[in-house]
């Protein structure tokens, strides 16, 4: 298959989303984003409706509902917090299921939870749908500080090289009789990281030598642009468009 | 010096400027006259900032067309003269010019578009995410754009027989697929001379042989360096040996192979069984 980077988020396909060019998404789902934080925590109706919103891209864009929850895992750690947050903060407080819990807590962890878990859930229908080198072109297109842009290429590029590396000093290791089993190991550990970091800096500086001698002076040139009909924005704004007419209602009623 | 026994091999450059084997004139620029060698160095000293000196006053010409060999121990000053012909590093003394037009700071767009590098490491070599962006990535540097890049870099990948592969990403490619991208990388800004670092390091036998048939159809100058004689007899006519900073030899590739005072004084070493003087030399 010669599709440029398969990742692990990214699931192939030809549907109407996937279709749909990558700045168009990007930037539907940092509206869409920016609407549901918006939204007063206490419309709960109104989350439930973003969810609805969400679960017909997912149809359209046919990203299977079990692997949208799986890769929503990732909130789990920012989730832990939120559930805190009933216990620790102050307030009057409510009685729930003989726990003395704080109201304001509870209203909290539950605006982090629902905003959050939406936000989580738009994005990764995002990644789902679109490949890691079309969201560089949608940002380069969004005029993302080419800095930035050529930072998270040179990310995608290296990251397995790196990976490779880090394995092939693993090998290593464990073929010269080491088994990281506690705290006394860690500085072989951390001098392999050590190690690692300087192959990559030096990496760096070759990749650099082999990029000026092609004539680099500081600015990647535009190779690949996108972009999008009036057609294609309408179809991508049909979501943050959606969420903000929930949202005002949230507001009004 | 220890090379004084092979000074004999030494034969100036500077008339091989009229080889007949030139290729169609499509370098831009002022060229003066009947093509100027592709590569000509001379007196070229250089010490690095550590006081550590490489070079003690290297002498070459290469005329355009030629594939010449350029040979040495490891530490010799090998890549360190690389360096210079692309303008990386500044010459401490004497100069060197490309196709007529000094390496200094006022043209370092157009000698870097003049002299190709292809770096060892290939991972390097290959920054952007596919390759076709890759190839593309030094002429677009250059003012390239649309039809004319897009079939630029076709004609660089076609060269090296990717053009099949140009929506992967480098890290999907084989070892001797990434060197022949690498190369194609580098043919794509249409270089005055192709200069290849240890071309065949890390290949397989088939890789080797691959990149080997596709170096002999280039028309294009290459210097090439590398400790694998084999491998330089084989696509180079001409050699020159780089030893302690300087040129010690400099003649045709077999007859420098089979002089094995020269090959011991300067840490070069056939593979065991091979003779270089049985071996029928291709004609290009």
């Amino acid at each position: 298959m010669g599709a440029g980077h398969a990742h692990k988020l990214y699931l192939h396909g030809h549907s109407p989303v996937h279709a749909l060019p990558p700045h168009c998404k990007l930037a539907a789902v940092f509206c869409f984003v920016l609407v549901v934080v918006s939204t007063p925590r206490e419309a709960m109706w109104a989350f439930a409706l973003y969810a609805v919103l969400l679960a017909a891209v997912a149809r359209a864009g046919r990203v299977p509902y079990g692997h949208l929850l799986k890769r929503m895992l990732v909130e789990v750690p920012f989730v832990a917090f939120a559930l805190l947050m009933p216990f620790v903060a102050r307030g009057p407080y409510v009685e729930v299921q003989g726990m003395s819990l704080s109201s304001s807590g509870l209203w909290g962890a539950w605006n982090i939870l629902a905003k959050g878990t939406l936000g989580v859930a738009a994005s990764v229908l995002l990644a789902s749908t679109t490949e890691l080198r079309e969201l560089l072109l949608g940002l380069q297109r969004l005029r993302l500080p080419p800095l930035l842009v050529q930072i998270a290429s040179f990310m995608i590029r290296y990251g397995d090289v790196i990976a490779d590396e880090m394995r092939r000093m693993r090998i290593a290791r464990l073929s010269r009789g080491f088994s990281a089993r506690g705290v006394r190991q860690w500085g072989v550990l951390a001098k392999s990281a050590g190690a690692l970091f300087i192959r990559s800096y030096e990496r760096g500086e070759r990749v650099h030598l082999a990029m000026v001698s092609r004539g680099y002076t500081g600015t990647m040139p535009v190779i690949d642009d996108v972009n999008a009909t009036r057609a294609q924005w309408t179809g991508a704004a049909a979501l943050p468009l959606a969420a903000l007419v929930v949202c005002l209602m949230g507001w009004a009623l | 010096m220890t090379g004084d026994s092979t000074s004999e091999h030494t034969r100036g450059g500077a008339n091989g400027a009229a080889s007949p084997s030139v290729p169609s004139p499509s370098a831009p620029g002022p060229s003066p006259a009947p093509h100027p060698p592709s590569l000509h160095v001379s007196g070229l000293a250089y010490a690095y900032p550590d006081g550590h000196q490489a070079l003690f006053g290297v002498d070459l010409t290469v005329p355009r067309g030629e594939r010449v060999a350029l040979l040495g121990p490891n530490g010799a000053g090998k890549t360190t003269l690389v360096l210079h012909l692309n303008g990386i590093l500044e010459a401490g003394a004497g100069s060197v010019t490309v196709a007529g037009l000094p390496v200094g700071p006022e043209h370092l767009a157009e000698i870097r578009r003049r002299v190709g590098i292809v770096f060892q490491d290939p991972d390097d070599q290959l920054f952007m995410p596919t390759v076709r962006e890759d190839v593309a990535f030094g002429p677009a540097t250059a003012g390239l754009r649309g039809a004319e890049l897009a079939s630029r870099v076709h004609d660089a990948l076609a060269r090296v027989g990717m053009e099949g592969h140009a929506d992967r990403a480098p890290h999907h490619l084989s070892f001797g697929q990434r060197r022949r991208v690498a190369v194609a990388t580098v043919l794509a800004m249409q270089p005055e001379i192709l200069v290849l670092d240890e071309p065949s390091s890390n290949l397989d036998p088939a890789s080797r042989r691959e990149l080997a048939d596709i170096l002999q159809q280039l028309d294009v100058t290459v210097l090439m360096v590398t400790h694998d004689l084999p491998y330089a007899l084989q696509l180079c006519p001409r050699s020159v040996v780089l030893s302690d900073g300087v040129i010690v030899a400099d003649g045709s590739t077999q007859e420098l192979l089979c002089d094995e005072g020269l090959l011991a004084a300067h840490r070069l070493e056939l593979p065991f069984g091979f003779d270089p003087g049985s071996v029928r030399v291709p004609q290009r």
